[in-house]
């Protein structure tokens, strides 16, 4: 069909992908959430702030994370290489990438954190603390209870991007299906391979999208 | 129970500010029922945000339950805070809890053990009539249940004082009035005090004790609801009652053809059981005058019965002036309009 010849393809080399993809973007998101939640909560927090002192802390975070929003990930990788091989001893393979990944993905999410907290009704944050609630206990028990479904749709959307940010990190090389594209697909014009790996990451992406809103929609109260 | 002491409140920066209170001095007794009236910008809302510290006044004293909450600290304001029930206009609800996790809230807060929450949440559930709802979400109430909701969760943890912050202005009349009625009950079973605010005089009338009318920052009228109510002194408390009471435009027309005629016009007011009694006809066959009802109310404040009428006295002058004194000699308050 159309000249190709699905018989050749090593199906090993494309289930190692498949796995390296898949942990790449699996370890990646842990690592974001862990870094990126909090990083949301004090963005949010310090936003709001009368205080001289956290409208700076927002001012100095916000800056950070509009500058590694904006460089290209590309760049951003390259650029890590060093740090990369400080933090987890390697620039090669699953481990290597995952520090860039991170590192990309973590002051995006913060901002998804940060939209989905303001979304919070401000008069159920002010009963708190009408009733005695502590700043902790109002992030802890208002502010992320209230605000679990729009977590959960920053965080899926967050693992979408992590799925394409894998690509191009594959390239430097962490391996994965978006690498095994280029490599085998565009520089040795295999096709058949570029389009497996690219309908596998097709799948990959609508499983995690279809995921993500189903929890959304039973975590939803509204 | 509640007192505040010279409260001022400054909005905004150097450059532009507005005063919201100026000065205010206000007390609530224990178990009273005290309503703040006042139109919208008066600073009403500022004034109960300020009992609770929701608002931190720029100067002045808050005293609640004999602490004077302007001088703690961030964490004895949180234990204070727990002695302080708040409904609000909008309830406030979590929406991602039920309607036993919402009441259930300030005790977990606070680190109640389950067993010790789960008697408080039943018995509050029974208290607002809400046993059967207790697993639904906020979503799937109406606005007068989900403010049954606010009002148990305002009493898990036992406070002293309630405040109701606009709680019955998002609500129709009906559902107002079985509001009003819960915390009337409350107020009596509980022995709680409450304070609220409002723009309705019927929620005045209906169960306070006090009012005071605040306009531009200040309480310009103070006292029972009854005197209030009745005498009105200023023209801003004058305004929510005319409203209220009627009068207006029709009497004005009256009043207008009558007294180029010379005739009196009185407004006579009953007060408590007064206003089943039949003195006016008693006095009226006494001294033989004539008299027309030009308007008139008979209504309850709270649980007290009174009537107002503004008639017209026809008759010989001492005639009508006998009237006027017999009628006050039986301790009806009676008024000359002119």
């Amino acid at each position: 069909m159309w000249g190709l010849d699905f018989s050749q393809l090593d199906w090993n080399e494309m289930t190692q992908a498949s796995y390296d993809t898949l942990s790449m973007m699996g370890y990646s998101l842990l690592f974001t959430i862990v870094i990126g939640l909090p990083l949301g909560i004090i963005l949010y927090m310090t936003a709001r702030s009368n205080s001289l002192v956290f409208r700076w802390t927002y001012r100095v975070i916000s800056f950070v994370v509009n500058i590694l929003r904006s460089i290209p990930f590309v760049i951003l990788i390259i650029s890590l290489l060093p740090l990369t091989k400080l933090i987890v001893g390697t620039t090669l393979g699953v481990t290597g990438t995952i520090p860039p990944l991170v590192i990309g993905a973590a002051p995006f999410f913060a901002r998804l954190v940060e939209t989905s907290l303001r979304e919070v009704d401000w008069g159920v944050i002010e009963a708190a603390h009408a009733m005695g609630a502590s700043t902790g206990q109002v992030v802890r028990r208002v502010l992320l209870p209230e605000s679990l479904p729009g977590l959960i749709a920053g965080a899926t959307i967050t693992a979408v991007t992590l799925v394409s940010y894998t690509a191009m990190s594959g390239m430097v090389g962490g391996g994965g299906l978006g690498d095994l594209a280029i490599r085998f697909g565009y520089y040795r014009y295999e096709k058949e391979v570029m389009i497996i790996a690219v309908l596998f990451m097709i799948v990959l992406v609508q499983i995690l999208q279809m995921a993500g809103d189903r929890l959304v929609v039973h975590f939803t109260r509204k | 129970m509640i007192e505040l002491k010279e409260i001022t409140k400054v909005y905004g920066s150097k450059q532009k500010t507005t005063t919201a209170l100026s000065g205010l001095n206000l007390t609530v007794e224990k178990g009273q029922i005290f309503g703040v009236i006042g139109h919208s910008g008066a600073g009403k809302s500022t004034l109960i945000r300020c009992i609770n510290l929701l608002e931190r006044p720029t100067r002045g004293e808050v005293w609640v339950n004999g602490v004077n909450l302007t001088r703690l600290g961030k964490r004895e304001l949180q234990q204070q805070r727990r002695r302080i029930g708040m409904i609000f206009q909008h309830f406030n609800l979590l929406s991602s809890a039920t309607v036993y996790d919402n009441i259930a809230f300030p005790l977990k807060l606070a680190g109640s053990d389950k067993a010790k929450i789960k008697a408080k949440v039943e018995e509050l559930l029974v208290l607002v009539g809400l046993e059967a709802h207790s697993a639904k979400y906020p979503s799937q109430l109406s606005g007068g249940q989900k403010q049954r909701v606010g009002i148990a969760r305002a009493l898990a943890s036992d406070p002293g004082v309630l405040l109701c912050d606009e709680a019955t202005s998002a609500l129709d009349p009906q559902t107002t009035d079985s509001i009003l009625k819960l915390l009337l009950d409350i107020n009596r079973k509980l022995g709680l005090t409450i304070m609220l605010i409002t723009h309705e005089m019927h929620v005045i009338q209906s169960i306070c004790d006090r009012v005071a009318v605040i306009h531009q920052g200040g309480i310009v009228e103070e006292g029972p609801v009854t005197e209030v109510f009745l005498k009105p002194q200023h023209p801003v408390t004058k305004e929510f009652i005319s409203r209220d009471v009627a009068g207006g435009e029709p009497l004005k027309q009256a009043i207008e053809l009558l007294k180029p005629k010379g005739i009196g016009i009185y407004r006579i007011t009953f007060l408590g059981t007064q206003t089943y009694e039949s003195t006016l006809s008693e006095v009226v066959s006494e001294t033989g005058v004539h008299f027309a009802i030009l308007q008139g109310t008979i209504s309850a404040i709270k649980d007290v019965p009174y009537g107002q009428l503004t008639v017209s006295f026809e008759g010989k002058p001492e005639a009508v002036a006998q009237t006027v004194a017999k009628l006050q000699q039986r301790e009806l308050d009676v008024e000359v309009i002119d």
